[in-house]
């Protein structure tokens, strides 16, 4: 049983990881631009169709991630110059109609260059097997999901931490328009950071495309847990994304587990093996809705 | 010449499905009618986005729980549609009370994001039905009967959605001419404002989101019995963005904007489907093009004295 824990609770956190790498660009399209980007999830798609077509092409996964990486940099770039800037000022409902729209283009762009089935992404040969750690067997593809993931993580604490692009970015999370009267060029600094976060779902979408299935509508599916965990932390925190990534991805993975088999000892197993899965998924929406309730700025706002 | 153009399009809307029948379309009747119910639910919705000012994302959620009421009383014997569509409507709003008690808390972003986030626990909820077919959605074994009326035919089904779409475009007149509609577009210009003097805000707002709810549960349980079945794809947050979509398009806070909105897009999609197999490429450049051009929506574009 507490092995089975120990599983689960470091898949949750491998999923955690990877929903941190959606919502830490998410959330800072939300926080500094105060912009409903419902296309975030097209991106992540992006990144998993370019890596697997990358790596059938060279026969290399890590190719295929760096090519999905570069590529989704340049797509984000692009979008935002083209497409997005040209939404910040308008109201929610008309960004939600102009990324709405993103979402059909992309999925019917995507089907029509690989086509409506699902694509193959095989984790490479060398990490294929399990190893053992903490006295059971554990897959090798899903530690460096977590070593990737945390590293990640890192990397963006440093960045927005502890230098002077990443000032600025808290400074345009905290108030805009006082950072542009300051002499910041805001909207340079935010198609930088779009294309960062185009980046990061391309590693998230290459990661997980082994794990989950490459295929068209892939990022509607996860693009409302990554709204549940920046609303969770906050919108515009990228530290709250990654407190909210964690309790999103640990409970979502945690609850799917173990709430099946918790209710079979208070009620039939037919009951628990059906309301079990609705329960665990409906968990994180509770969790979100119960923060939302009595901190309605999430755990850790943005704006002082 | 403008009071002549409603009752003109009603007639047009009336002599349709015969029209259809004379010249063997008839298939086309049931596309109009999925069209009209949509654009009913649209209304809902835009009842409560353009005159009550709140942005929902979690509309579908309504729509599908009265599509699943009518579905489940079926399933239990309960056929007449004189006690399953007012149940269903009942289910709607009972469920957009409790949601609109927690969510009328927060305001903007945080608004958007909690009616999604009780929506997707209501879609989940309905998954784990397995009694009530789970994932696959539950069949109708027939369409509901409404003594004396025949929904049999698609002709008189169509004819049914027509009057209850007609009704409740009329009771949104109304209801904007009212005092609770005055009280409503007072709230979305002030709130503190109308705080300030004396109206229950919170209580306003809640009835405005309710009202839009049971709408939306009647164009639900419609929609079962057009469609023969009762999805649970009918409360994915997809659907929800769709109907918000056909608001926008048709443009939020005029009476026809849902209408429209589920016309146009609807419309747009099956012509598109008719000439490519990527409708959707279509679909999404033109909405681009509306939001970026149209920024009030096509019923923006409408001559001036015709908004409302």
């Amino acid at each position: 049983m507490s092995q089975l824990i120990l599983e689960q609770a470091l898949n949750g956190l491998q999923f955690g990881l990877m929903l941190f790498l959606l919502a830490a660009g998410l959330t800072l399209v939300f926080g500094i631009m105060d912009m409903i980007n419902l296309s975030h999830g097209s991106l992540y798609m992006g990144g998993a169709y370019f890596a697997a077509a990358a790596a059938q092409a060279s026969g290399s996964f890590a190719v295929g991630i760096l090519a999905a990486v570069a590529g989704m940099a340049l797509v984000g770039t692009l979008l935002e110059l083209a497409v997005l800037r040209h939404f910040y000022k308008r109201d929610h409902l008309s960004q939600v109609l102009a990324t709405f729209a993103l979402i059909l283009i992309a999925n019917e762009l995507v089907r029509m260059v690989w086509g409506p089935q699902p694509m193959m992404l095989n984790p490479p040969e060398a990490l294929s097997g399990p190893v053992e750690i903490l006295g059971f067997f554990y897959p090798a593809y899903r530690l460096l999901i977590i070593g990737v993931g945390l590293a990640v993580a890192l990397f963006l604490y440093l960045l927005v931490a502890k230098t002077r692009v990443g000032m600025w970015v808290r400074a345009g999370a905290a108030n805009r328009e006082m950072t542009e009267a300051m002499g910041v060029n805001v909207r340079r600094l935010f198609t930088a950071i779009f294309a960062l976060g185009a980046a990061l779902c391309a590693i998230a979408g290459a990661l997980l495309g082994p794990l989950l299935a490459v295929q068209v509508g892939m990022g509607e599916n996860i693009l409302i847990l990554a709204f549940v965990v920046i609303v969770i932390g906050g919108i515009g925190s990228i530290r709250g994304a990654l407190v909210g990534s964690l309790l999103v991805g640990v409970g979502d993975t945690l609850g799917r587990a173990l709430l099946p088999t918790l209710l079979r000892s208070v009620a039939s197993s037919e009951v628990a093996s059906n309301l079990g899965p609705a329960l665990a998924s409906i968990l994180i929406y509770a969790l979100m809705a119960a923060v939302l309730f009595w901190k309605p700025q999430g755990l850790f706002p943005a704006r002082g | 010449m403008k009071k002549l153009v409603e009752p003109l399009l009603l007639a047009a809307a009336v002599a349709l499905p015969f029209l259809l029948a004379a010249t063997g379309n008839e298939f086309y009747t049931g596309m109009a009618t999925r069209v009209m119910i949509f654009g009913l639910a649209a209304t809902a919705l835009n009842l409560i986005v353009g005159y009550g000012g709140m942005v929902a994302f979690g509309h579908a959620a309504f729509f599908g729980l009265g599509a699943y009421g009518v579905a489940i009383l079926m399933q239990h014997g309960v056929t007449s549609a004189w006690i399953a569509w007012p149940a269903a409507v009942a289910l709607a709003a009972l469920a957009a009370l409790g949601v609109g008690l927690v969510s009328l808390r927060t305001r903007g972003v945080y608004f958007i994001m909690i009616t999604l986030a009780f929506a997707q626990m209501l879609y989940y909820l309905v998954l784990s039905l397995k009694n009530y077919g789970g994932d696959d959605g539950l069949p109708l074994a027939n369409r509901s009967t409404l003594a004396p009326l025949d929904l049999g035919s698609d002709t008189g089904f169509y004819l049914v959605t027509l009057a209850v779409l007609a009704a409740a475009l009329f009771a949104m007149k109304r209801l904007a001419a009212s005092r609770f509609g005055s009280a409503l577009a007072g709230i979305r210009q002030n709130e503190t404002r109308m705080e300030a003097l004396g109206y229950p805000v919170f209580g306003l707002k809640l009835a405005c989101f309710v009202i839009g709810g049971a709408v939306a549960g009647l164009a639900g349980a419609l929609m079962a019995n057009q469609h023969g079945m009762a999805s649970p794809n009918l409360l994915y947050w997809t659907q929800s963005g769709m109907l918000l979509v056909m608001v926008i398009l048709g443009g939020v806070g005029h009476r026809y904007g849902g209408l429209i909105g589920a016309v146009v897009l609807l419309g747009l999609e099956e012509v598109l489907a008719g000439v490519t197999d990527h409708a959707n490429l279509g679909v999404g450049l033109f909405l681009l093009a509306v939001v970026s051009f149209a920024p009030r929506g096509i019923a923006g574009l409408l001559p001036k004295g015709s908004r409302e």
